[in-house]
């Protein structure tokens, strides 16, 4: 059984009469102790993915269809009560702005002790205790004195490093990052990265990362899935996705980002065109015909196939053979 | 020729919050020295904290120096007739392209403001035709900023800058928030412009692998003080400063096989207000000895056009990157 198992899963947002297919037949396997990376531009769906994930979707949201499956219980049909006693425990969440996971006004350490409300039988004392050495695991160097301190008290990294800690005061089994390093300098992104790395090996639990940002999947990812258009365009290991990007779509993201271009490029390679409205009646053909420099007359109205291109490695593309 | 923007010796203190009767100043940059010419563009870079902001805003004339002087073409900036004229000649694109733009006026009107501003001749095809040059189609005139995507955002905030023909423009993390297939069109605008217009170019930024393809020369500040400066090309194959070495070699890599084990700077900026005795890195630098924390360096000259400020510069250009002084 998979730690996190989200098979066939759709979603619409409604506003004004008009329906937007967030989400279309997403499904994806993540195994225990795995590190995988949901990339995707801004529209592709990867945040309304977290969301389900954590239980965060907005009131306007439906899910119309598959099953999101965390060891074997399903989220989708769970009462609230369940879902809460999962959340933590189960599934924890490093969001992009650390600010919004804190509540500007407690101190930090009041807040990482009330995290851990499901201990029943830890003392507040004993909590506190968990929380300081937690912090230090996190690389804050002072961590009493952190936990003393409000949350505007803190840098950007320092409260990432906070947030990172409150999560896993809940040893959660999967940890869900969006966009964890988005806000942080370099040098604090490369540090993140560098800590989650090694949470990795000491507590075991699943990771996925949500990110718009590839050097943030070659760094630490284990495996990929790319979306576009509210579907999984393609999945594999990361060194398959770097090196043999199947989908024109991934090629052509790969071939954007100015770190993998060597030298100095005259000029930056883009991607013509814009991300597709996935209002519905979304057309039938790929979402990426309009702006695949590849497309076939089909690509703009048939539904492409998802060809499978090995264990656990696939492409949804009429272009990719076998 | 004399240049578009420089800078001699230049310190930037800003008032402490807090102080009432006895204001007490904080030195936030002091002895930068640099200049950018026509047609060039300068890359700022550092981290958050570094000051890249602060010299930004001094440079189109929103903040005083405290010392030193600014000039712009030749005149100083504490002379009210060239202050006058940077509000014309010079322009700045704010980090937050969507935020600098106003919720309720219509992109059409929001790049002929500065136009309204000084009096200058537009009719109703100008909004039309100053969005056509950043590639925006002059129906976009009638959209409200909540309509506009980032990138285009983006563009009309460019748009917006160049209304009056601006000499010198400012652009502050241009392409931060955005997706990396719009990022590459906003930088190409920009060098477009730059080239045909002959536009003097600060770009600030964090992100080095982008500076890398836009810039030509690259000034790296820490803790307010320059850290090293030259042309973008020799100072990314080989940096003079470890702190500029320790910047590339964080530099997250798409490439899953060129993985780091290590962090290469732990640690965060010191704060601005315990500025420490000595280099200002020398707290996080892997290479410090007793003199980076007694002897503060100076920038020196290392080769035409490159510039460091640490005490073993000559060392670190001769060590492949990221190899340790044992």
């Amino acid at each position: 059984m998979s730690l996190l198992e989200v098979t066939d899963l759709s979603l619409t947002y409604a506003s004004d009469g008009v329906v937007v297919e967030a989400l279309r037949d997403v499904s994806l396997t993540v195994e225990a102790g795995e590190v995988v990376g949901i990339v995707g531009e801004s529209g592709s769906g990867k945040s309304t993915l977290a969301a389900v994930l954590n239980g965060l979707l907005p009131d306007n949201a439906r899910i119309t269809k598959g099953a999101v499956r965390i060891e074997g219980t399903d989220l989708l049909t769970l009462p609230e009560a369940g879902r809460r006693r999962l959340r933590g425990p189960g599934v924890a969440m490093v969001l992009q702005d650390p600010m919004q996971a804190f509540n500007p006004v407690l101190t930090i350490g009041r807040q990482l002790v009330d995290f851990q409300h499901h201990l029943k039988d830890l003392s507040r004392a004993d909590k506190a205790a968990r929380a300081e050495a937690m912090l230090a695991e996190v690389g804050i160097s002072d961590p009493a004195a952190c936990l003393r301190r409000f949350p505007h008290e803190l840098s950007g990294g320092m409260r990432q490093r906070a947030a990172i800690a409150a999560a896993l005061l809940l040893t959660p089994r999967l940890l869900v990052a969006d966009e964890p390093t988005t806000a942080l300098d370099v040098t604090m992104e490369a540090q993140i990265l560098h800590l989650l790395r090694r949470l990795r090996t000491d507590h075991a639990g699943a990771i996925v990362i949500i990110t718009h940002h590839l050097g943030v999947v070659g760094e630490i990812c284990d495996r990929v899935h790319v979306m576009y258009g509210g579907q999984i365009v393609e999945e594999g290991p990361v060194d398959d996705i770097h090196h043999a990007p199947a989908h024109p779509y991934t090629q052509a993201l790969i071939a954007c980002d100015p770190a993998a271009i060597p030298g100095r490029a005259a000029r930056l390679p883009t991607i013509p065109g814009r991300p597709p409205p996935l209002r519905r009646p979304v057309p039938k053909g790929c979402a990426f015909a309009p702006r695949c420099p590849a497309a076939l007359p089909q690509c703009r109205t048939e539904a492409p196939p998802r060809v499978v291109l090995g264990p656990r490695r696939s492409a949804l593309c009429h272009r990719v053979s076998p | 020729m004399t240049a578009v923007l420089g800078a001699r010796d230049v310190a930037i203190d800003l008032p402490l919050p807090g102080g009432f009767l006895a204001r007490r100043q904080l030195n936030i940059l002091s002895g930068i020295t640099l200049s950018v010419d026509k047609g060039e563009t300068l890359a700022l870079v550092g981290e958050s904290g570094s000051g890249k902001t602060t010299l930004a805003r001094a440079m189109i004339g929103l903040l005083p120096v405290s010392a030193g002087v600014l000039e712009f073409r030749g005149q100083p900036l504490s002379d009210p007739a060239c202050r006058r004229r940077l509000r014309t000649e010079a322009a700045m694109l704010f980090q937050d392209a969507r935020g600098s733009l106003s919720p309720r006026v219509s992109v059409g009107n929001a790049v002929i403001e500065p136009l309204a501003i000084h009096r200058r001749p537009r009719d109703r095809a100008t909004a039309g035709r100053m969005l056509a040059k950043v590639g925006l189609a002059p129906e976009m005139a009638a959209r409200f900023p909540h309509e506009l995507s980032g990138g285009q955002a983006r563009r009309v905030s460019v748009a917006r800058a160049l209304a009056l023909d601006p000499a010198l423009l400012v652009a502050d993390e241009p392409t931060a928030g955005l997706d990396v297939s719009v990022q590459g069109e906003i930088l190409n605008l920009l060098a477009d412009l730059r080239r045909d217009l002959g536009l003097a170019l600060v770009l600030i930024s964090h992100n080095l692998a982008m500076v890398r393809h836009v810039s030509d020369r690259i000034a790296v500040l820490y803790l307010g003080r320059l850290v090293e400066t030259g042309p973008t090309d020799q100072v990314l194959a080989r940096p003079a400063h470890p702190y500029t070495q320790g910047l590339i070699a964080a530099e997250p890599n798409p490439d899953p096989r060129k993985r780091r084990d290590h962090p290469a700077i732990t640690g965060e900026i010191p704060s601005l207000i315990a500025r420490p005795r000595g280099c200002g890195f020398a707290s996080r630098c892997p290479f410090a000895q007793d003199r980076c924390r007694a002897e503060t360096p100076t920038l020196r000259p290392l080769a035409p056009g490159r510039e460091a400020a640490c005490h073993f510069a000559e060392t670190m250009t001769s060590q492949p990157i990221r190899e340790t002084i044992p």
